[in-house]
C-alpha cells in the first residue's frame, strides 16, 4: 500500500469516526433521537398554579410522549397561567374533554403535564383549549391542607 | 517610577502590536483558502499531522475522564437516592464543557506545540523565506492548510472525547457500580437536548479550534528564528491556548446558557 | 518610461538605498550597479547587512529611502502579482540552504516546476534529473535533506534555485562553514552555472578568497556605505584603509579590535559600573 493511500485511509477513518461520535451523541445521547420532530398542533391548558413546570416539559397520555411544552405565560385577565402544548399532529384524535394536569416526576424530579382524555366525541383541534386542569402539587399547600385539616379533626 | 510606566507602556504598544499582527496573519491566511481547496492534499497531510495523531490522547482522556465522573457522580448521586440520574450528570458534563473544554486543553499541548515548533523551525531554517522568493506564497502554503485542519479536527475530536467519555461513565457506573442500564440511557435522553447542549458544545469546541490554531500559527509565524525563539514560542502556545480556552470557556456557556 | 531604455547591461540598479533596523542604520544612502552576465560580489564584514540587502533586492523589505530596479522595474512599486513574477526570475540560496524538510531532494527541486508549471511528471522528472545532474547530485536524489551534509544541501538548492532557468541567482553566504573541497566545488559551480546558463550572478561573502577568485566585479560594504568598488584586482591593490583592512584580514584598522569602550585603565581602577 502506497504511503499516499494509506494517508488517505487514515484521515478518512479520522473523519469518520469523528461524525460517527457525533451522530452518536444526537442519537443516543441527546434527545433528537426520541423526540418527535415533525410537526406538532398547539393545545392551550389553563391553570392556577403551574408550580415548577417549564417550557419543553413533556406532555404524556398514558405514560406517552405525545408533546411538548411549547410556551407559558400568565394571563393578566384571569390571573391564571397559560400553557401552550404543543401535541404532535399524528396524536389528532384525543377527546375534547380531555383533562390536563401537573404531575412530578419522582419525588424530586421534573414536572410535566399529563392528560386523562375523556370521553367526547369531538377530538381537540389546533388551538382548541382544554377545559379542565390540575393545579401543580405545592408541597406547603398539601402539608398546610393536612395540618389544617388535622385540627378540624382534633376540633371536633 | 517614570521608568516602570514607561515598561509598562511599552510592553503595552508591544501587545498591540502582537494583536495586531496575529490579525493580518488570520486574514492572510484565509485569503489563502479558495487556493487550498484547489490543492486538497494538502490539508490531507495536515488533517494527519493534526487530527489523526491527536487521536490516541484524546480517545484515552475520554474513557478514563468518563470513568472518574461516573465514579464521583455515583457517590454524590447515591446520597440523594438519585443515581438514575448518573447518565445524565455524565453525558451533560461532557457534552456542555469537558468534551469541548479538556479536548481544546490536550489539543494545545499535543498539536498546538508541534505546530508552533515545525512553523518556528522552518523560520529559523529560512524555509519560509526560501518559499517566498520563489515565489510561493507561504501564509498561503504552509499555514492555511494546518489552520483549517485545526478547525476541522477539534469538533471531531471533542466528540469522541464526549462519546468515549459517556462509555467510560457507562462502564463505571452500569458496569461496576449497578445503576441500570435502561436508567442510565434513558434518563439522558430525556434531559440532554440536541440544541442546547450538544450544538452549544460543538459550537464551543469550533470556537476553541480556530483559536488555538490561530495561537499556535502565530506563536510559530512570529517567533525569534533561533532555538531558545522557537523553544519560548512552543512554550508560549500551550500557555496562551490554555488561558483563552478557559477564558472564553466562561464566556461562551455564560452566553449560551444564561 | 525613459530610465527604461537605461543601459541594457544594468540588471539591478540601486540608488540612494537607505534602511534602518531600529535605530541602526544598515544602510546609508547605498548606489550600486549589478551587469547582466557577471558574477558581482558583495563584501563586507560581517554585521554590514550583506544578507539584508539580498532581501531588499527581492522585495522581502522595504528600504526606507532609495529605489531599488531589477530588470527596469522597480521592485518596491510592483503589485504582489508582478513581485511575485519577478521572484519566478530570481533565484536565491540561503545560507542553510532553506530546503524544505519533509520533501526529498528530488522533491525539493521539483517545487518551483510543480508550483510554476503545468508541465507533465515525466517532463519535471527530466527537467529536476538535468539540474541535479548540473551540480553533480543525480545520484543523491531519494535523500531526505537531514541526509546531506551543509555543502550538499547547498548544491541542492542552488539545483532549486536554477530549476525555473532564473535571469539572475543571488548567493547568500554561500561559502560559510565548508570545508576546502566543498568550497572548491562551490566557487567552481558557481562560476560555471553563471557562464554556462548566461545567468547573472551576485555572491555575498565575507570569504575574500574564494569571492574574488570568481568575481568580475566587487563592492566593498562596510559602515552602511560602498567604500570601494572595481574588478577584484584593484582591490587587491588598493590603497583604501578599511579595504586593505579587510581583503588581507589585519586584525586592526579602521575596524578596531576592542569593542568601544573606556580606557582600561579607567576601567580597572576607576569606581566604574
Amino acid at each position: 500500500m502506497s504511503k499516499t493511500t494509506q494517508l488517505e485511509l487514515l484521515v478518512g477513518a479520522f473523519m469518520a469516526a469523528g461524525f460517527v461520535a457525533l451522530f452518536f451523541l444526537a442519537m443516543q445521547v441527546s434527545n433528537l433521537g426520541t423526540v418527535n420532530s415533525g410537526d406538532s398542533y398547539p393545545v392551550i391548558a389553563r391553570f392556577d398554579n403551574i408550580g415548577g413546570l417549564k417550557v419543553k416539559a413533556p406532555v404524556t397520555l398514558a405514560g406517552v410522549e405525545v408533546g411538548r411544552v411549547l410556551d407559558i405565560y400568565y394571563d393578566a385577565e384571569d390571573f391564571r397561567a397559560v400553557a401552550v402544548l404543543g401535541i404532535y399532529s399524528q396524536y389528532d384524535n384525543i377527546p375534547d374533554d380531555t383533562f390536563a394536569k401537573i404531575l412530578t416526576a419522582g419525588l424530586l424530579g421534573e414536572q410535566y403535564v399529563g392528560l386523562d382524555p375523556g370521553g367526547s366525541e369531538d377530538v381537540l383541534k389546533a388551538d382548541s383549549e382544554i377545559a379542565v386542569t390540575q393545579s401543580a402539587l405545592v408541597l406547603e399547600e398539601v402539608i398546610g391542607q393536612f395540618i389544617y385539616g388535622r385540627a378540624q379533626e382534633g376540633a371536633n | 517610577m517614570i521608568r516602570q510606566l514607561a515598561a509598562l507602556g511599552r510592553s503595552g504598544l508591544a501587545f498591540s502590536a502582537r494583536l495586531g499582527r496575529a490579525n493580518l496573519l488570520m486574514l492572510g491566511m484565509l485569503a489563502g483558502v479558495p487556493a487550498m481547496l484547489r490543492r486538497p492534499r494538502l490539508l490531507l497531510e495536515q488533517l494527519f499531522s493534526v487530527g489523526v495523531l491527536t487521536v490516541l490522547i484524546i480517545a484515552v482522556s475520554g474513557v478514563f475522564v468518563g470513568m472518574v465522573l461516573g465514579l464521583q457522580g455515583y457517590y454524590i448521586l447515591s446520597r440523594f437516592g438519585a443515581e438514575a440520574t448518573l447518565g445524565v450528570m455524565v453525558a451533560a458534563s461532557l457534552v456542555r464543557e469537558l468534551g469541548p473544554v479538556v479536548t481544546a486543553l490536550l489539543f494545545a499541548g499535543r498539536a498546538g506545540s508541534a505546530l508552533s515548533a515545525e512553523i518556528g523551525l522552518m523560520k529559523s531554517t529560512e524555509q519560509l523565506s526560501g518559499l517566498e522568493m520563489m515565489a510561493v506564497n507561504p501564509q498561503h502554503r504552509v499555514l492555511t492548510p494546518r489552520l483549517i485542519a485545526g478547525i476541522l479536527s477539534m469538533p471531531l475530536l471533542a466528540a469522541m472525547f464526549s462519546m468515549l467519555g459517556v462509555y467510560g461513565g457507562w462502564f463505571v457506573g452500569v458496569g461496576l457500580l449497578g445503576v441500570d442500564d435502561g436508567t442510565y440511557w434513558a434518563q439522558m435522553q430525556s434531559q440532554i437536548d440536541w440544541n442546547e447542549d450538544i450544538l452549544n458544545g460543538v459550537i464551543k469546541s469550533v470556537v476553541f479550534g480556530v483559536v488555538c490554531t490561530w495561537i499556535a500559527i502565530f506563536q510559530g509565524y512570529d517567533c525569534v528564528p533561533t532555538s531558545e525563539g522557537v523553544s519560548r514560542a512552543t512554550t508560549r502556545t500551550v500557555v496562551h491556548s490554555s488561558l483563552a480556552v478557559l477564558g472564553l470557556d466562561f464566556v461562551l456557556t455564560a452566553l449560551m446558557f444564561n | 518610461m525613459n530610465h527604461a531604455a537605461a543601459p541594457n547591461d544594468t540588471l539591478v540598479r540601486i540608488r540612494g538605498l537607505t534602511f534602518n533596523r531600529g535605530s541602526r542604520v544598515i544602510f546609508d544612502g547605498v548606489d550600486i550597479d549589478i551587469p547582466r552576465g557577471g558574477v558581482t560580489a558583495i563584501m563586507g564584514p560581517s554585521g554590514t547587512g550583506k544578507t539584508t540587502l539580498l532581501k531588499l533586492i527581492g522585495g522581502q523589505l522595504r528600504p526606507d529611502a532609495g529605489t531599488i530596479e531589477v530588470d527596469g522595474l522597480n521592485v518596491h512599486e510592483l503589485s504582489t502579482r508582478e513581485l511575485y513574477e519577478l521572484r519566478m526570475r530570481m533565484g536565491m540560496l540561503f545560507q542553510t540552504g532553506a530546503l524544505l524538510t519533509d520533501l526529498s531532494v528530488f522533491d525539493n527541486v521539483a517545487y518551483p516546476l510543480r508550483e510554476h508549471t503545468r508541465l507533465n511528471a515525466s517532463m519535471i522528472r527530466k527537467l529536476v534529473l538535468m539540474k541535479l545532474e548540473a551540480v553533480g547530485l543525480r545520484g543523491a536524489r531519494r535523500l531526505m535533506p537531514g541526509e546531506l551534509s551543509g555543502g550538499m544541501a547547498r548544491r541542492v538548492a542552488m539545483a532549486r534555485a536554477i530549476a525555473l532557468d532564473p535571469m539572475m541567482i543571488m548567493y547568500d553566504e554561500p561559502f560559510t562553514g565548508q570545508d576546502p573541497i566543498s568550497m572548491g566545488v562551490l566557487v567552481q559551480l558557481i562560476r560555471r552555472l553563471n557562464d554556462a546558463a548566461g545567468v547573472s550572478s551576485i555572491v555575498v561573502s565575507h570569504d575574500v578568497q574564494e569571492t574574488l577568485s570568481i568575481a568580475d566585479l566587487v563592492y566593498v560594504i562596510s559602515g552602511g556605505k560602498v567604500i570601494e568598488s572595481g574588478a577584484p584586482d584593484q582591490l587587491r591593490s588598493s590603497e583604501g584603509a578599511s579595504t586593505r583592512q579587510f581583503i588581507g584580514g589585519l586584525p586592526d584598522g579602521p575596524v578596531p579590535f576592542h569593542y568601544p569602550s573606556a580606557g582600561l585603565t579607567a576601567d580597572l581602577f576607576g569606581d566604574g559600573a
